[in-house]
């Protein structure tokens, strides 16, 4: 039996024990949030401090309860049958509990983390995939898959999809890489990405495109975090200058993130430095601007308050200061303002000749 | 009359012969027209009397001798054959329902000064012609002696209870002769009356018309004739009529007569032939009540002038002790003195001016409250027994304020709710409203039981309510005013006057129920919870079983327990 499947029938049979000895059954999961997490700059990720929520079986628990457990056997079945399923696919085969079926997707989705969280796994080992695209590739990089009928091997030249790109599976442990790259080149929207495509930057600045279409998703981190461990790669986050690029983008793919820091240690990519674009190069580059939201300037605000990657870096607090001073934000896409190519003849040689002064 | 005279002198010839005929009758609308008159006579009065010579029907001024032949006493059964409307008989709907109410409440008080159980049986028959309807209300009370009944059904302002300061459900002496004359004004037929005093002697039987102009009766027939029963009174009315069913009908009179007079026997025969019986529900007698002078906070200067002139007292000093309530010889001196009258002087030479005085002084003096033994409250276990013999419902409760005092008035309020059961959940609440247990069904928002009703706040009672509106729910209110002179707006008693004493009596009353049904209503909430979380708990238990049986490949036995346990668990966490 796998070693994920006993721990489920372990915490089964506490349950159990529990109610024969008449008393009320717990299950207790690491609390997912900001605020029980810290930051080691050595291991380069945000790690779980230890707090725990504990859902005690009352009344008014009675139905959540009920749905983890089954949510837990079901995945112990998956696990055992070694078979996949959607969080789509569990929210509906929820559908056959009566009472107990989940009425709306998130309700399952948010059972499924805390199963997640109590056995400090990833969804994936648990059996669960998300439906969530992964991220594209392009540029000097060969990806190594096999093929599920034949197992033979399958070399994908990233570099020769045209005007396309290569999409990062969901799942991408049996993966391997080889690449001559000089760096990876991670970039928030899809827009920007095709653009360094279209000119095919990458052979220009030797490097390896992926676009991130905002917040990175697990497989997608993983992906980088692959490259810049075994191929030793430097990892730039290219992302528009405002607090949602800076914190939600940038910081998740860094460090990971407070709701999953049991999972941090795999999703995370601390190699990575913040090339651009900086509240700094909004002056430099002398770029059109938007005036800060009201909900850019409270994430801010809560970065600079309870952010434990923006308190450990200085240089970050003063990039926020000084943003939430100038009071506005730029998208990545706004160079284009001097000339369509400006960001590919100017502005990224400008900076990718200066790597130390990339934001931590 | 005064009044009327001045005007008619003023007014102006263009309307003069319309003045004429509503002249005296139609209060309101004639300072109207003599104004009108007036603004009209401001123009040059030459012009149009040149302009139109021809015309003969060209006003005429009338010279006060033309004026005074025009001029009149009007009878009081004149005035309100043409105002029928003050006295609730305004529609053939609403004359059924007062012939009826007028009828009921004689008997009733009847039979409770005679100390006997009231058996009172209404029927309502369809006459030949359409829209008409004789009604027959017949009582087993104490009779009336021969020579009184043809005035009392058919002379107005005539009867016992208006010159006494005595709780009873009549007041005025109009109703019951009204009724007459509304049914002989609209079918022409006289009101026929049987009574009979005890069972040795005959019924008499007399049919009577009311002579408008003169208001006296006029005798159709008397005779004497047999009647089998004990002692009683019958009354017959043939009116112009419609009969309903629902809101302010007679159903909904008798059975609201029901609610506050469980002490009564009804049976109503409907036109279509039903017979509907409200049972006795108590064979206690509302107990006799005592008649009380007035008390002097309560009178009026004219009144006093009056009381004064006809008091067979002989000093100022003996006449206030004696006439009044509350009000010692040593109170009589005071109220002499503030008013610098002597206490020895002669009531009946007291001049206006110091009669003047002695009002203002009486008002200045301190007297205490009347006696309140005048009053007969329903009681808090009576009107739980009405409420209970006709309202199906969960809670019931009930509230008889101590008594108090209007304009030198005594008064007693009593409340009522039943709340739940067969009542609709849905809608606003029922309020019923009793005057001296007689129940009021018009005019409800003109009523000052009403406006207690709406300020009191029943969302501190676990109601819902919405601003300026009634509380809503299954719940049907119940108020009643007991007092020696309810304050009704108009003759037809319909409403209770907004006096701020009465009101806030009614509110006190209210909010002493609203908190015995708040802590019914908090109650039966938390039973309700408690009975959804166990359904909720039952609900979710088996999942975790099934999910426990999965994981641990356990038999079904084992799940079977683990439920039981389960269940055991959470009861015992909730209790």
């Amino acid at each position: 039996m796998s070693k994920i499947a006993t721990q489920i029938k372990d915490t089964a049979t506490s349950v159990r024990t529990k109610i024969q000895r008449r008393s009320k059954p717990t299950l207790s999961f690491p609390l997912r949030s900001l605020s029980n997490v810290k930051y080691h700059p050595k291991q380069g990720f945000l790690q779980l401090k230890g707090k725990k929520k504990v859902r005690t079986l009352t009344v008014s628990t009675v139905k959540t309860f009920a749905q983890t457990l089954r949510m837990m056997s079901q995945a112990k079945t998956l696990v055992e049958d070694d078979e996949i399923m959607t969080k789509r696919e569990a929210y509906y085969v929820s559908k056959n509990w009566q009472d107990a079926r989940f009425d709306e997707q998130p309700e399952s989705d948010t059972v499924i983390d805390d199963i997640e969280a109590l056995f400090q796994v990833n969804r994936e080992q648990l059996g669960f995939i998300p439906e969530e695209k992964g991220g594209e590739v392009a540029g000097k990089l060969v990806v190594i898959d096999r093929d599920s009928e034949t197992g033979k091997e399958l070399r994908i030249d990233c570099t020769k999809f045209g005007s396309g790109a290569y999409s990062i599976p969901i799942s991408i442990e049996h993966l391997k890489f080889e690449a001559k790259a000089k760096f990876v080149l991670a970039i928030e929207t899809a827009g920007m990405f095709q653009r360094l495509v279209k000119h095919n930057y990458w052979r220009k600045a030797n490097c390896i495109l992926i676009s991130m279409g905002g917040v990175p998703t697990r497989a997608c981190r993983r992906f980088i975090r692959r490259l810049a461990d075994e191929l030793k790669l430097p990892v730039y986050a290219f992302v528009d200058c405002d607090p949602y690029g800076m914190f939600n983008i940038y910081r998740t793919l860094k460090v990971g993130s407070g709701n999953a820091a049991h999972i941090n240690r795999y999703f995370c990519v601390p190699k990575a430095s913040f090339l651009g674009v900086t509240p700094q190069d909004i002056v430099d580059y002398k770029l059109p601007t938007h005036p800060l939201k009201e909900v850019d300037i409270k994430r801010a605000n809560d970065a600079l308050k309870n952010d434990p990657f923006v308190q450990h870096y200085k240089p970050w607090q003063d990039s926020i200061r000084q943003l939430l001073e100038m009071g506005v934000r730029a998208e990545q896409q706004a160079f284009a303002v001097h000339d369509l190519n400006y960001v590919i003849e100017h502005y990224l040689p400008e900076k990718l000749a200066a790597p130390k002064k990339f934001l931590p | 009359m005064g009044k009327a005279r001045k005007k008619s002198v003023k007014s102006k010839t263009k309307v003069t012969k319309k003045v004429k005929k509503k002249r005296g009758v139609t209060k309101k609308a004639e300072p109207k027209l003599a104004k009108a008159t007036r603004k009209s006579a401001k123009k040059p009065d030459k012009k149009p009397a040149e302009e139109t010579p021809a015309k003969k029907d060209v006003p005429r001024h009338s010279t006060a001798e033309d004026m005074a032949s025009r001029q009149r006493e009007i009878s009081v059964a004149e005035f309100f054959t043409k105002n029928r409307h003050l006295l609730g008989f305004d529609n053939p709907r609403k004359a059924l329902l007062t012939t009826i109410k007028e009828g009921v409440d004689n008997s009733l008080d009847a039979c409770e000064e005679g100390g006997i159980l009231p058996d009172v049986k209404v029927v309502i028959v369809p006459a030949r012609e359409e829209d008409r309807f004789r009604v027959t209300i017949e009582d087993n009370g104490p009779g009336i002696l021969k020579k009184q009944i043809p005035r009392i059904f058919a002379k107005l302002l005539y009867g016992s209870k208006f010159h006494r300061l005595k709780m009873s459900r009549g007041q005025q002496g109009i109703g019951i002769s009204a009724a007459g004359m509304y049914g002989q004004l609209t079918t022409g037929k006289p009101i026929s009356i049987t009574s009979k005093t005890s069972r040795n002697k005959p019924a008499h039987h007399y049919e009577l018309e009311i002579d408008t102009k003169r208001n006296e009766p006029r005798i159709i027939v008397d005779e004497t004739v047999d009647w089998p029963v004990q002692r009683g009174t019958k009354v017959e009315i043939e009116l112009e009529a419609k009969f309903q069913k629902g809101r302010q009908s007679v159903e909904e009179y008798l059975e609201q007569t029901a609610i506050a007079n469980p002490h009564v026997l009804l049976q109503f025969v409907t036109p279509n032939g039903e017979t509907k019986t409200y049972n006795r529900a108590s064979k206690e007698l509302p107990v006799e009540t005592r008649e009380i002078k007035p008390h002097p906070y309560g009178v009026e200067l004219g009144v006093l002038i009056k009381m004064l002139h006809d008091t067979k007292a002989r000093t100022l000093q003996s006449f206030l002790h004696s006439e009044f309530s509350r009000v010692s010889s040593q109170v009589a001196r005071t109220i002499c003195e503030k008013a610098k009258v002597s206490e020895r002087s002669r009531p009946t030479r007291i001049a206006r001016q110091e009669a003047d005085n002695l009002f203002k002084a009486i008002n200045q003096t301190k007297i205490m409250n009347p006696r309140t033994d005048c009053l007969s409250p329903i009681g808090e276990t009576l009107i739980l027994t009405g409420l209970k013999k006709q309202i199906e419902a969960d809670f019931y409760t009930s509230v008889t304020r101590p008594p108090s005092v209007y304009r030198g008035n005594p008064f007693q309020i009593e409340a009522g709710l039943a709340y739940g059961g067969s009542l609709q959940a849905e809608g606003l609440a029922r309020v019923l409203r009793y005057a001296n247990r007689v129940p009021l069904l018009y005019q409800q928002s003109a009523c000052a039981m009403t406006r207690s009703v709406l300020n009191t706040a029943w969302r501190n009672y676990a109601l819902s309510q919405s601003a300026g509106a009634l509380p809503s729910g299954p719940l049907v209110i119940i108020v009643h005013m007991a007092s020696v002179w309810v304050p009704f707006t108009s003759e037809s008693k319909e409403a209770v006057a907004h006096y701020p004493e009465i009101i806030k009596e009614v509110r006190l009353a209210l909010q002493e129920c609203g908190r015995q049904l708040a802590v019914f209503i908090r109650r039966r909430r938390k039973a309700a919870e408690s009975q959804r979380k166990k359904e909720y708990i039952q609900q979710y238990i088996p999942h975790i079983a099934i999910a426990l049986r999965e994981m641990l490949e356990l038999s079904e036995r084992q799940e079977t327990t683990i439920v039981k346990q389960l269940k055991d668990l959470l009861e015992r966490s909730r209790s």
